[in-house]
């Protein structure tokens, strides 16, 4: 129950921190690390609007997609590996909870009709269907290893084999880079900054909503940017997680959670300041090359047996 | 520790196997040579560490002659190529790039099934690394064959030496001194003899794309 709370509160803190050290690394003047609360709170004041020709899936989607994100943010060993939902969710559920939500804000996008919002949701599939296989490979590279697709069971045998190099987990993490970038907006596929429209993925998804529609979207964007942060943490660096719930090992493990967060924040802030955004149709390039990297890997642990 | 190096030899090999695919999808010629650079410098940390590991002293000698030839020497000959050719932002239009790295993994499994009845035989340390070696030779190979110009398959070419070379290091723990210094010469002059070759063909064709060698003409 901790891990909904926390992630919940969390998830806009990641957000502002990794703004905050585009912005740094950009020489720009560095907003707040609070600002996403202060975005998030005028946006649920306003009085939402939405288009005459809206239908009621337009109106459910952020609800759909914020609860998709914040069961996956359950499912994800991030504090401990003993979680409630574990027994339910493995590896497969959690790619599947985000193909539910990224079918449901494409729909929405195409519902009201506008040009952009198609546009939108076509170049949001595109990325889908090639980054969810990608992903997929790249979980199963940590499934063969620990013989397990239950995320905490990885978790817990990955943490306490004693260390070993494992070759085809480093194919699995340039992968799974790979594939957050993507699918998180980020910039080499999509830049979170721009209201630029010939180039925006993700903006052009929301594009129709307003007040608590857009605040409950955005929440959940960056719930998604912690949840993809926390499974690369569990299956790449699992040291730190706590085994049980008790209140002593969680002393010990949201320190750790939060140094191993700051980290990969400022590297995703600076991997987005070094790197250019990338023509549209460079991208499923991009992605299959994550796909290949993460099949080869597969095929290396063959060989290799380790 | 000496399971953890053991270890590490996987690790050096499945870079090796990253940097091949890396080269083979890379469009601009200056990065082939940073890649290839790298390349090298993994090789020689292979050598160093299988020589440790089997206390073969005659691999360190090896791992120096490969750092002196491959990272320092062949780079830096490469740069001048690059600058008086003046082809260092030269971007060269691949044979669609997925479609390659699709060839590509077909290539590593058929390496690798054609590795394991041959590593089975052998009693070296590195020998499961074998198929990574032999993958990177094909992949190499491949290079050569889908690129239109002059310099990635001459680079081409000396990654499928360093693949090679690997092989050797993985298969027996490395070649005799002799055969081995012989290699690198052979690749050193040969890689001169490309370089002067090179410069014919811009003399001629005023590009170094080599298609313009398939058109015979008698005058």
């Amino acid at each position: 129950m901790l891990q909904f709370a926390v992630a919940l509160a969390a998830a806009p803190l990641l957000t502002g921190w990794v703004n905050q050290w585009r912005a740094r690394l950009q020489n720009k003047k560095a907003p707040s690390l609070l600002q996403p609360y202060h975005a998030l709170r005028k946006l649920l004041y306003k009085e939402p609007v939405a288009a005459e020709s809206a239908s009621p899936l337009f109106l459910a989607t952020p609800y759909i997609v914020f609860g998709c994100m914040l069961l996956a943010c359950g499912i994800v060993p991030a504090l401990s590996t003993d979680l409630p939902l574990a027994p339910a969710a493995d590896a497969i559920a959690l790619v599947g909870l985000f193909a539910v939500a990224r079918v449901f804000i494409s729909l929405a996008a195409m519902d009201v009709g506008t040009a952009f919002g198609t546009m939108g949701a076509r170049r949001e599939m595109l990325i889908g269907f090639l980054a969810e296989p990608a992903l997929l490979m790249a979980l199963f590279s940590a499934s063969l290893i620990t013989h397990s697709t239950s995320l905490p069971a990885i978790v817990q045998k990955m943490a306490h084999s004693r260390l070993e190099i494992f070759p085809s987990m480093a194919f699995a993490g340039i992968a799974f880079t790979i594939v957050s970038l993507a699918e998180n907006a980020r910039v080499p596929v999509d830049n979170p900054a721009t209201h630029l429209e010939l180039t925006m993925v993700h903006e052009a998804l929301t594009l129709e909503y307003s007040a608590r529609h857009l605040a409950l979207l955005e929440w959940a964007a960056s719930l998604k940017l912690f949840a993809y942060s926390c499974i690369g943490l569990a299956l790449f660096f699992p040291w730190g997680v706590a085994e049980v719930d008790a209140p002593l090992a969680l002393a010990y493990s949201v320190p750790a959670l939060a140094l191993k967060l700051a980290i990969g924040g400022f590297l995703l802030a600076l991997i987005e300041t070094v790197s250019a955004k990338m023509r549209i149709f460079r991208v499923p390039e991009f992605l299959a090359t994550a796909f290949l990297l993460a099949v080869i890997g597969l095929l290396v642990h063959e060989l290799l047996g380790a | 520790m000496v399971a953890l190096l053991t270890q590490a030899i996987n690790l050096f090999a499945a870079i090796l196997l990253m940097l091949a695919f890396a080269m083979i999808t890379q469009r601009r010629v200056l990065n082939l040579v940073h890649l290839f650079t790298a390349q090298g410098l993994t090789l020689v940390a292979a050598t160093l560490d299988v020589g440790y590991l089997t206390a073969q002293h005659h691999l360190y000698v090896s791992a120096g002659a490969t750092f002196l030839l491959k990272v320092v020497v062949l780079p830096i000959l490469l740069h001048r190529l690059i600058n008086r050719l003046q082809v260092r932002w030269d971007v060269e239009p691949l044979l669609n790039t997925p479609l390659t790295m699709l060839a590509g993994i077909l290539l590593v499994v058929f390496a690798f099934n054609l590795a394991s009845p041959i590593a089975a035989l052998s009693s070296s340390i590195a020998r499961s690394t074998l198929g990574i070696a032999l993958a990177s030779v094909l992949l190499s190979f491949m290079m050569m064959i889908t690129r239109a110009k002059a310099l990635p398959q001459v680079i081409g070419f000396l990654s499928m030496e360093n693949s090679l070379f690997f092989a050797a290091t993985a298969a027996t723990n490395g070649m005799p001194m002799l055969v081995e210094l012989g290699i690198a010469l052979d690749v050193l002059m040969g890689f001169l003899i490309l370089g002067v070759f090179m410069f014919q063909i811009r003399e001629q064709f005023d590009s170094l794309d080599i298609h313009h060698l398939e058109r015979l003409r008698e005058d």
